[in-house]
């Protein structure tokens, strides 16, 4: 019954309490609603012209020069050659079984590093979220792998996977566990990049969990109390539907840079033990840099990008009930 | 009660602690290891003593040797410095181009407005790593293959700082516009007279978003920056890894220094460094 009172409560929420950075807009003036002058239009090209073009020419016609490719056998050493072969590209990518191994390799990452990571993620942020002393230096320190680039962590992980005299094998052999292979054996390299992937990105989404969690109000919180909550009850019914916009949001962003997984693969693995760690980008890249088959690299990543679409158009979807 | 509270906090900070080890030790073991000799990066690693800065009186050669052998060995110095001109030379430009955008659409009306607004927010979902092919061949019909010009110019306009800028403009008071414009001062004047000495905050932000994002750049600096005289650090530091034989000493001074404007970055302007990332993660 008590759950019941504080859940009727929380459905008193003002609506878009948890994502709102920055000042609020100011009231619309007047002249807003002139029209426009002729003056003013040129100003306002003037002003936005260099970066309307940049984008256009290294943004959008890349991507459309994606497109184009993709139904061609285009290949970087004969550029001028290249014929227009229709959805051979796409039809062969179901015959690719490098393909499917990359394929289902990003997934496999991306289903497990994002719960792990947001769970993570999201402990963090509760734990340091308290009256607590040294609060700073324990968040820094949880932060302080997201400073540090993917190539550094890959290498410095990679010696502490080191099979033989590794820092981990050294310390797993203290306590009587035998030497694991982590980036040598098929099975486990994957894991082992998962593992160092959740400790590196953690700290970053652990502070806008932080964000979250301060914009949620604090007589919310009051009100539980009075009502006799205990802190579970507090978490279920204030904490979690006050982060649900950020936790959506971060759920989405880590979803997508999962999915662009390639250094530490690329620097960890090579994409192997028997390509067990190679992802889409990375097969890509391969098929585009190494095999020069730019037309069949460039139909990947159509397929690629239609990915990250339909998860920033489900995003949206989500976003939108939400607040409708 | 209260010895419940005690404990409570007491199971807190142990499990802190234990965590912020967890999170804190390769970096630690990093530091320590880049100071000492082959051998002894060796000895340490089965012991807490890897976590340990080493003894004067244990260095033969002094605590910085792996630097210097480091620099010696590879161009550290000019990775750097290429990293600086890639990553400023993003930064510079990008300030000033994303801005007059950003200012374009919180100021101005003019025809299709909207339509470039919504277009430019659009752009954000191109993931980066589905285009590096096409642009890789853009660029190179351009002739811009190992040139800073290939490096820098496809990364200046960046939605991402557009939209941040045109969120800040719309917030910023007219008045002091509209004093300058009745002395006669042109529209370009008084962005950059006015506006921009006024907007420190945002400008910032945007600064340290785009220097995070590319000082830890590796596809396109990979894919673009193949010849060594060009190459940024983090495109330095796997080839240095790959190099046999591996000095694990060296690369762990490599390492040190390629993390080390970043930390400096954190720890000076840590304000606008977490204020650019809550940006990233609430305005969107």
């Amino acid at each position: 019954m008590e759950k019941e009172s504080v859940k009727t409560k929380t459905s008193y929420f003002p609506k878009p309490y948890a994502v709102k950075g920055g000042r609020s807009m100011p009231k619309k003036k007047k002249r807003l609603f002139r029209k426009s002058s002729f003056r003013e239009a040129v100003t306002g090209y003037f002003f936005l012209l260099p970066a309307l073009i940049l984008l256009g020419v290294f943004l959008l016609y890349p991507m459309a020069s994606a497109f184009y490719y993709s139904f061609t056998d285009f290949y970087i050493l004969t550029p001028d050659e290249k014929s227009f072969i229709g959805l051979e590209n796409f039809t062969f990518i179901f015959q690719d079984a490098e393909f499917r191994q990359a394929f289902w390799n990003t997934v496999y990452f991306t289903i497990i590093v994002v719960p792990v990571q947001l769970a993570v993620a999201l402990g963090l942020a509760l734990l340091i979220n308290q009256k607590l002393k040294f609060r700073i230096f324990f968040r820094t320190a949880f932060f302080s792998p997201v400073v540090m680039s993917l190539v550094v962590v890959s290498i410095l992980w990679t010696f502490m996977y080191n099979p033989n005299e590794g820092l981990i094998n050294e310390f797993l052999g203290m306590v009587g566990i035998p030497s694991q292979p982590f980036l040598t054996s098929p099975d486990q390299a994957m894991n082992s990049i998962i593992v160092m992937s959740v400790w590196q990105g953690a700290g970053f989404q652990m502070m806008i969990f932080l964000a979250g969690l301060q914009n949620i109000p604090n007589h919310l919180y009051e009100a539980a109390d009075i009502d006799g909550a205990n802190r579970w009850h507090k978490f279920w019914n204030i904490t979690l539907p006050g982060l649900r916009n950020v936790a959506l949001f971060i759920f989405i962003t880590i979803t997508i840079a999962a999915f662009k997984l390639l250094v530490q693969p690329m620097i960890m693995t090579q994409g192997g033990p028997l390509g067990s760690t190679k992802s889409l980008v990375y097969h890509i890249y391969e098929t585009g840099f190494n095999y020069r088959d730019v037309g069949y690299a460039s139909a990947m990543a159509v397929i690629f990008t239609v990915i990250v679409l339909i998860i920033t158009i489900v995003q949206r979807i989500l976003i939108r009930e939400e607040r409708g | 009660m209260k010895k419940k509270r005690l404990i409570h906090r007491v199971t807190m900070y142990v499990i802190l602690t234990f965590l912020s080890f967890l999170f804190l030790f390769p970096l630690i073991w990093m530091l320590f290891s880049s100071l000492k000799d082959e051998f002894q990066i060796f000895r340490d690693m089965s012991s807490l003593k890897a976590f340990l800065p080493p003894r004067p009186s244990e260095v033969e050669g002094g605590y910085f040797q792996n630097y210097i052998a480091a620099f010696q060995r590879v161009d550290l110095f000019d990775y750097i410095i290429n990293s600086l001109i890639y990553t400023i030379g993003i930064i510079v430009f990008g300030l000033i181009v994303n801005s007059m955008a950003g200012y374009a659409l919180a100021r101005f009306r003019f025809p299709f407005a909207g339509f470039w607004l919504g277009v430019i927010i659009a752009t954000l979902i191109i993931p980066p790593e589905s285009i590096f092919l096409p642009l890789y061949v853009l660029v190179y019909d351009l002739g811009w293959v190992n040139t800073y010009t290939g490096l820098i110019v496809p990364f200046i306009a960046n939605a991402f700082a557009i939209f941040l800028f045109r969120q800040f403009f719309l917030d910023f008071p007219r008045e002091l516009e509209e004093a300058a414009k009745m002395d006669g001062c042109s529209q370009l004047g008084i962005f950059f007279r006015i506006i921009v000495p006024l907007s420190k905050p945002v400008f910032a932000t945007v600064a340290i978003v785009l220097f995070i994002n590319h000082w830890n750049d590796f596809l396109w600096p990979l894919v673009v920056a193949s010849d060594e005289s060009i190459r940024t650090i983090q495109i330095g530091l796997q080839y240095f890894m790959n190099e046999p034989p591996i000095q694990w000493g060296q690369v762990m001074a490599a390492l040190t220094v390629a993390t080390i404007p970043m930390l400096i970055i954190f720890i000076f302007l840590q304000r606008y460094y977490v204020q650019g990332l809550t940006h990233t993660g609430t305005k969107n």
